[in-house]
């Protein structure tokens, strides 16, 4: 068990200093989610105001937009040289080798956050600090059940040819779930009366997702990275 | 004994479908909706037989996935391709009851938002297998699996989010005279499901043995 997560620390510190020095993912993804929220800004507000419910959908389609980015960009890093092949014929539990990943694509989609949900409280007036503790909870949760499907599938798709197309495509409608609870979470924080209820039945529902995926994705991730 | 099988899910097949039109016109009228209500005897046995093709497409793709099967990976891409089929007829039928009934051709209900993003699953599986090039197989049956286990997350949200599509208990509480006709035309359509199921399974059979041929030609 400890040897499992000395991997997986081990792994994730290799990604994250592969980023610190170069920054290419952090600031592309960045730059990227920004001029998402941007684009959306144009479409959603009229008269200097947002549309109603239209922040919580901007600040997760930006969120899911830079997590699809950065999954193909980190998995595309492993190919070359073939690193993940690297990795798969080391000595090493596999699973310990996808939370190594999902930890790492972690660190970089939350350094992303700390920019663009401020941002986005900004720009458009939202309170999105009103209520610190549910927030954080909805991102991360969110952010959690969408990094861990995207990490087995950027993982599973590094051997498959059309990657870039097939991420999206694969990720999008099984992560729905995490989109509505997370759009509809932030909403109801976002209301003039705050449904603090109903964000935690939003939060209880995400917890569930993410252990359901990522107990299957820990389960799935040997046999399809087998070939 | 493969054939006769065949031979005998297509004669009991081709009853139920010849009978079926009939069942159906002497079913009774509804009294709101009238003629538009009998989309019902085909819109609902497409569901189920898309809902039952999604569940053995997932089975079929775990076994394959921790067995390595070569059946089980046929029976899961032939299911697949009748999940897109199926669905494809009740997204078709659905907006055409819906018109009349609630006056728009969509609602983002939980049953409709559920099929659809199980279609839209099964779309992606056989993208993912048609595009992904070798190898591809066990991936889409790791797409195929997580599908599976999405359904009920999609269903609960979209539930808590807004819903006005009648429940499966409606079926019960139905006029005996529009009981009968449902049974069987859902029975119909299952029957049609494995037919197509067993035809497509035993071309990918011949197809392998195809490949195996040539393979061996080449050696």
């Amino acid at each position: 068990m400890r040897r499992f997560f000395t991997v997986a620390l081990l792994i994730m510190r290799k990604d994250l200093r592969v980023e610190t020095r170069s920054r290419e993912l952090f600031l592309t993804t960045l730059f990227f989610s920004v001029s998402t929220v941007l684009v959306f800004a144009f479409g959603f507000v009229r008269d200097g105001r947002p549309v109603e419910n239209a922040v919580a959908g901007i600040l997760w389609i930006a969120i899911a937009f830079a997590g699809t980015l950065a999954l193909g960009r980190t998995f595309e890093r492993e190919r070359y040289h073939d690193v993940l092949r690297a990795l798969l014929l080391a000595p090493v539990d596999r699973p310990a080798i996808y939370v190594g990943k999902l930890l790492g694509i972690l660190a970089l989609l939350a350094a992303v956050e700390v920019v663009i949900v401020p941002l986005v409280a900004l720009l458009f007036q939202a309170p999105l600090f009103r209520q610190p503790i549910l927030t954080f909870l909805l991102l991360s949760l969110g952010t959690l059940g969408f990094s861990a499907v995207g990490t087995l599938f950027g993982a599973m798709l590094v051997r498959a040819r059309s990657r870039d197309v097939l991420l999206p495509v694969l990720l999008y409608p099984i992560t729905i779930p995490v989109i509505i609870a997370g759009v509809r979470g932030i909403a109801v924080l976002l209301q003039p009366e705050v449904d603090v209820a109903m964000a935690r039945a939003w939060i209880g529902m995400l917890v569930f997702f993410d252990v359901v995926f990522i107990t299957l994705s820990l389960w799935t991730f040997e046999p399809v990275m087998t070939e | 004994m493969m054939h006769r099988m065949f031979s005998v899910v297509i004669v009991v097949a081709t009853i139920f479908f010849v009978c079926a039109p009939v069942f159906i016109a002497w079913a009774p009228y509804e009294s709101t909706m009238g003629l538009v209500q009998k989309i019902f005897y085909f819109h609902v046995p497409s569901w189920a037989a898309m809902f039952v093709a999604a569940f053995v497409c997932g089975i079929a793709s775990a076994v394959f996935l921790f067995r390595g099967r070569l059946i089980s990976d046929r029976i899961a891409v032939a299911s697949a391709e009748l999940v897109v089929v199926f669905g494809l007829i009740g997204l078709v039928s659905g907006p055409l009851w819906a018109r009349k009934a609630w006056g728009v051709w969509w609602q983002w209900d939980a049953r409709l938002t559920m099929a659809l993003v199980l279609w839209m699953i099964f779309i992606a599986y056989l993208l993912l297998r048609e595009y992904g090039g070798p190898g591809s197989e066990k991936l889409a049956a790791g797409v195929a699996l997580f599908g599976m286990a999405n359904v009920p997350f999609v269903y609960w949200s979209v539930n808590v989010w807004r819903t006005v599509h009648p429940t499966t208990n409606v079926v019960p509480t139905l006029v005996p005279g529009m009981r009968g006709p449902l049974w069987w035309s859902l029975v119909g359509f299952l029957l049609l499901y494995v037919l197509a199921m067993m035809a497509r399974v035993r071309l990918e059979t011949q197809r392998a043995a195809l490949e195996q041929i040539y393979r061996e030609l080449d050696d």
